[in-house]
């Protein structure tokens, strides 16, 4: 068994922010990641890093802005704490050597981005994610922290009390992808989910194969609630053939979108007689698929993206990653004709339901980055946000992590605060398959083979949760046919996208259930093909299927609820939002396999003022 | 290892899923997953059929390199054959997971973000180091040959190990220093735009490995730094904002026995780089600054 005080678990821009952080206050800190740091997909952030740097921006309109973004549904303690936090975080990196793109006096440049007052977003060309993994990555090894790189984390070592409020987190199992060795890893102080998207449930994705929602899914079986998963954002700029993104920089450097007849069609359509192709990623997402479901879209597929007027110098300067992407990706050269774009699943809003310091209801367990839920971004995310909330909320989490004060959350965990149940009418039971013989051991649906029986210390904790994962690898390994999961991942992605996506309607949610159902039903049976222990990529991606059925479901289950229309949410039954009873969040607890679904209330009183609910309009 | 094995004819890909007699249950249901799965296969089987009836033009031949050190008819390499459906823009990374999903569960090689920024899936393709995910299957001759990365260790199939690579990269101390940081929290350090364009395009490395497999020098010199190591120590050398100091620590790593004065100029880094990086240039211009440290102190 390996130890340390923390452990991270992900190895992207909020895993590397929250081990620099622990080991600035003193812990021994490591970090276990399925792909060695650089390769996470931080990498592929592309606009940039909102920060309230400069005269004439504050973190007050800052925090504005993300409120509006989020339709009212991002909680004020934790989106005041991002605004507050990112500028200096902005600089820390600065000071880290990041190559930022630098105004002719010197200082870091900053451009206009969908939905806000200011152009407050800092980049670095439309590389932005890239120059920021690598410079944390570098301040990694300038600090010698340790990287359990190509570690594939399984599970998580919590305790077993009945409720989850009363549960600890002692560590982790881990699977050493090269050499097939189970290990449990003990974390004397706590451990951090920094694991990101889960944009693998979808097959239109700006995500990477990697991005399979495992944090997530392992914080909900442990007993973590997920919130408000039905938000997910759809990018309106990805390459229609790969899900390749196009920066929303484009359209904030002066890019127009245009359909098949060549119309201006935010404005010629009304889509947004102000802000138009900087209108809020959701309402443009929206207007590009209205066009096309009007037959005004090309090939009936997609739409055009123009920044040729831009000129080639400026393009050259600012956006010169784009021009890679599409001639690489789509056969486009973007300086000679439009780029065909379409919306594409890109970002989760909702995730582990953490408090303003990263931290989860179950002690000792922590989740920052996409992976969790503070809530910054509420029901839709404006861009640019992302990436201080890596920083920001890696920092926080790391930090706390590590022993240090950061005063008392606001923001409260699992059910300790105001809460009421919810109710949702399912064609199919949610949660976990009950069978008879030992294939509920794949399913992952049970949390302690011993039914629950009080393990005395941490390290018995681990250790018997790495039993569990033994077994769980056994079954998988030894049994001798069955399903294979790439069948089933591909079912759950078609279906996902067919019917959880930008339009919502309540027949196809439902189907999306009964999908969902099979394939849970059909997971019982998967079995691993490949024999060998030396990188069995077969065995990683039949675990993470597991992982993407416990999200796609609580998607699922998070819109068929939610019968309003708020932020990415939309559902053809239902056009308005609905403060009188949705100013809420939709948590959903797996209740060891009979998942609940409960709500909390949005808190909307900021430090100084209270953030009054307003037609979202752009 | 070297991975220029002798080709050998091998099994053509063969559908994983076989039905087998499972013990009879009375559950109703288990039946019917039983019938479903049955009818899946038929249908698979039925898609296979008009796949391959298909004419060859819509079909791509790869011949991928197989090794496991643990499972039996692998330990020795080998090439397997697969006879892919093509699409337009369908590149050498789609193929491959097109293989693994629908004929070989087994087929090992990394790969994530699939936009060449992750920098996973370098490979030797048609006797070239080329990033997968950015190569079109179109540009290649057929049969594509699909081979790891020459100059490494091969763990399994198209994986090597990574780790020679990654230790001459944090050879070079590849993290920002300076002795002058700005006091203030929020006070940025200035940057010219142009020192910014300087060294714009040593930040593009993805740590893709394809430079060092490409390099004669680093396949007979173990401790040369490579390519993207320089490159990775001009990025900082050349940034303003470290300071003259530094930049002369800086160049006395780089002066060392395995340092730059090894390379050879046969840009070899430069042609496979597929982030269009000058390695050689920016090799080449730190021996000058080299040269030019040296005469200062003469």
């Amino acid at each position: 068994m390996y130890e340390h005080d923390v452990i991270v678990v992900g190895a992207g821009g909020a895993g590397l922010r929250a081990a620099i952080a622990a080991q600035e206050e003193g812990a021994d800190v490591a970090i276990v990641s399925k792909l060695h740091p650089v390769r996470s997909h931080t990498g592929a952030a592309e606009g940039g890093i909102n920060a309230a740097l400069r005269e004439g921006d504050s973190w007050e309109d800052h925090a504005y802005d993300t409120m509006k973004g989020s339709d009212y549904l991002g909680d004020a303690p934790a989106i005041e704490t991002l605004c507050q936090d990112s500028p200096k975080e902005t600089i820390q990196l600065e000071h880290w050597g990041m190559a930022f793109s630098r105004d002719d006096d010197g200082r870091v440049s900053q451009r206009p981005f969908g939905g806000l007052s200011f152009p407050r977003t800092t980049y670095a060309g439309a590389e932005t994610g890239h120059q920021l993994l690598h410079t944390m990555y570098e301040q990694l090894v300038k600090r010698g922290i340790k990287v359990y790189d190509e570690w594939y984390v399984l599970n998580l070592a919590v305790s077993d009390e009945e409720v989850p409020e009363e549960r600890s987190c002692h560590g982790i199992v881990a699977y050493d992808i090269q050499s097939g060795e189970v290990s449990g890893f003990r974390a004397r102080n706590g451990v951090i989910l920094a694991t990101g998207g889960p944009g693998q449930v979808f097959d239109h994705t700006t995500n990477a194969v990697a991005n399979t929602g495992d944090g997530v899914a392992m914080a909900y079986r442990a007993g973590v609630p997920m919130e408000d998963m039905e938000f997910i954002q759809f990018h309106p700029t990805t390459l229609p053939s790969t899900g390749v993104l196009i920066t929303e920089g484009v359209r904030g450097e002066g890019g127009i979108l245009y359909n098949e007849n060549g119309e201006r069609l935010m404005f010629e359509y009304g889509y947004a007689n102000n802000a138009g192709e900087l209108a809020s990623r959701d309402v443009v997402s929206r207007a590009e698929l209205t066009e096309i479901n009007a037959g005004r879209g090309i090939e009936d597929e997609y739409v055009h993206l123009d920044m040729r007027h831009l000129g080639e110098e400026r393009i050259i300067d600012r956006l010169e990653n784009i021009v890679h992407l599409s001639e690489d990706f789509e056969g486009v050269d973007p300086l000679e004709e439009p780029m065909p774009v379409k919306p594409g699943q890109h970002y989760a809003m909702g995730g582990v339901e953490t408090d303003e310091n990263g931290e989860t209801c179950i002690t000792g367990l922590y989740a920052a980055g996409e992976c969790a839920c503070a809530s910054v971004h509420g029901s839709n995310r404006l861009g640019g946000n992302a990436l201080p909330e890596l920083i920001v909320f890696g920092r926080r989490a790391g930090a706390h992590a590590a022993g240090k004060d950061l005063g008392t959350a606001e923001i409260t965990t699992g059910k300790r605060g105001e809460w009421e149940a919810g109710e949702v009418d399912t064609p199919v039971a949610p949660g976990a398959v009950r069978s008879p013989d030992d294939s509920a051991v794949a399913d992952g649906g049970e949390r302690a083979a011993d039914g629950g029986t009080m393990a005395a210390t941490g390290d018995e904790v681990v250790t018997r949760a790495v039993d569990a994962e033994n077994r769980r690898i056994d079954h998988l390994m030894t049994k001798e046919d069955g399903v294979q999961h790439a069948e089933i991942r591909s079912e759950v992605q078609k279906s996902m996208t067919r019917h959880v996506n930008v339009f919502r309607e309540k027949e196809g949610l439902k189907q999306a259930l009964v999908d969902l159902r099979e394939a849970r039903e059909r997971y019982t049976d998967v079995y691993v093909n490949d024999p060998s222990r030396t990188y069995n990529t077969d065995l990683i991606q039949t675990i993470e299927t597991r992982n993407i059925l416990d999200l796609a479901e609580a998607i699922t289950l998070g819109a068929l609820a939610r019968d309003e229309f708020r932020g990415a949410h939309w559902r053809k039954e239902h056009q308005e939002r609905d403060d009188e009873n949705w100013l809420k969040h939709t948590m959903l607890s797996w209740n060891e396999g009979s998942p609940e679904l409960w709500y909390k209330p949005v808190i909307l009183e900021g430090e100084n003022k209270t953030y009054e609910p307003k037609i979202r309009s752009y | 290892m070297s991975t220029q094995v002798p080709e050998t004819q091998e099994t053509e890909e063969s559908e994983a899923e076989t039905e087998t007699e499972s013990v009879p249950v009375a559950q109703q249901r288990r039946q019917q997953r039983k019938a479903d799965r049955r009818e899946r296969v038929e249908e698979r089987e039925r898609e296979r059929t008009e796949e391959e009836a298909a004419s060859d033009e819509n079909r791509y031949h790869l011949k991928v390199f197989r090794y496991d050190p643990e499972v039996e008819g692998k330990q020795e390499p080998r090439f397997d054959e697969f006879h892919v459906p093509y699409h337009k823009g369908m590149t050498v990374l789609d193929a491959l997971m097109y293989a693994r999903d629908h004929f070989d569960s087994s087929l090992t090689f990394r790969h994530s973000c699939r936009q060449a920024i992750c920098g996973s899936d370098a490979m030797f393709v048609n006797g070239r180091q080329r990033l997968c995910c950015k190569t079109q299957l179109s540009d290649l001759e057929e049969p594509v040959r699909v081979e790891p990365l020459p100059h490494q260790e091969v763990v399994k199939d198209l994986v090597v190990d990574m780790e020679h690579f990654y230790d001459q990269m944090e050879a070079v101390e590849p993290f920002f220093q300076t002795n002058d940081l700005p006091d203030g929290e929020l006070d940025e350090q200035r940057q010219t735009r142009e020192n910014r364009e300087k060294v714009k395009m040593s930040t593009r490395c993805i740590w893709c490995g394809a430079c060092m497999s490409s390099c004669n020098i680093a396949a007979g010199d173990n401790e040369y730094l490579g390519p993207a190591a320089i490159n990775k120590a001009y990025r900082f050398a050349m940034d303003e904002r470290e300071g003259s100091d530094m930049k002369e620590h800086r160049l006395r790593i780089l002066e060392q026995e395995h340092g730059v004065w090894r390379c050879q100029t046969q840009f070899s880094c430069t042609e496979v780089c597929p982030k269009d990086i000058p390695l050689t240039a920016h090799i080449q211009e730190l021996k000058r600054e080299a040269v030019k440290n040296n005469l200062k102190f003469w």
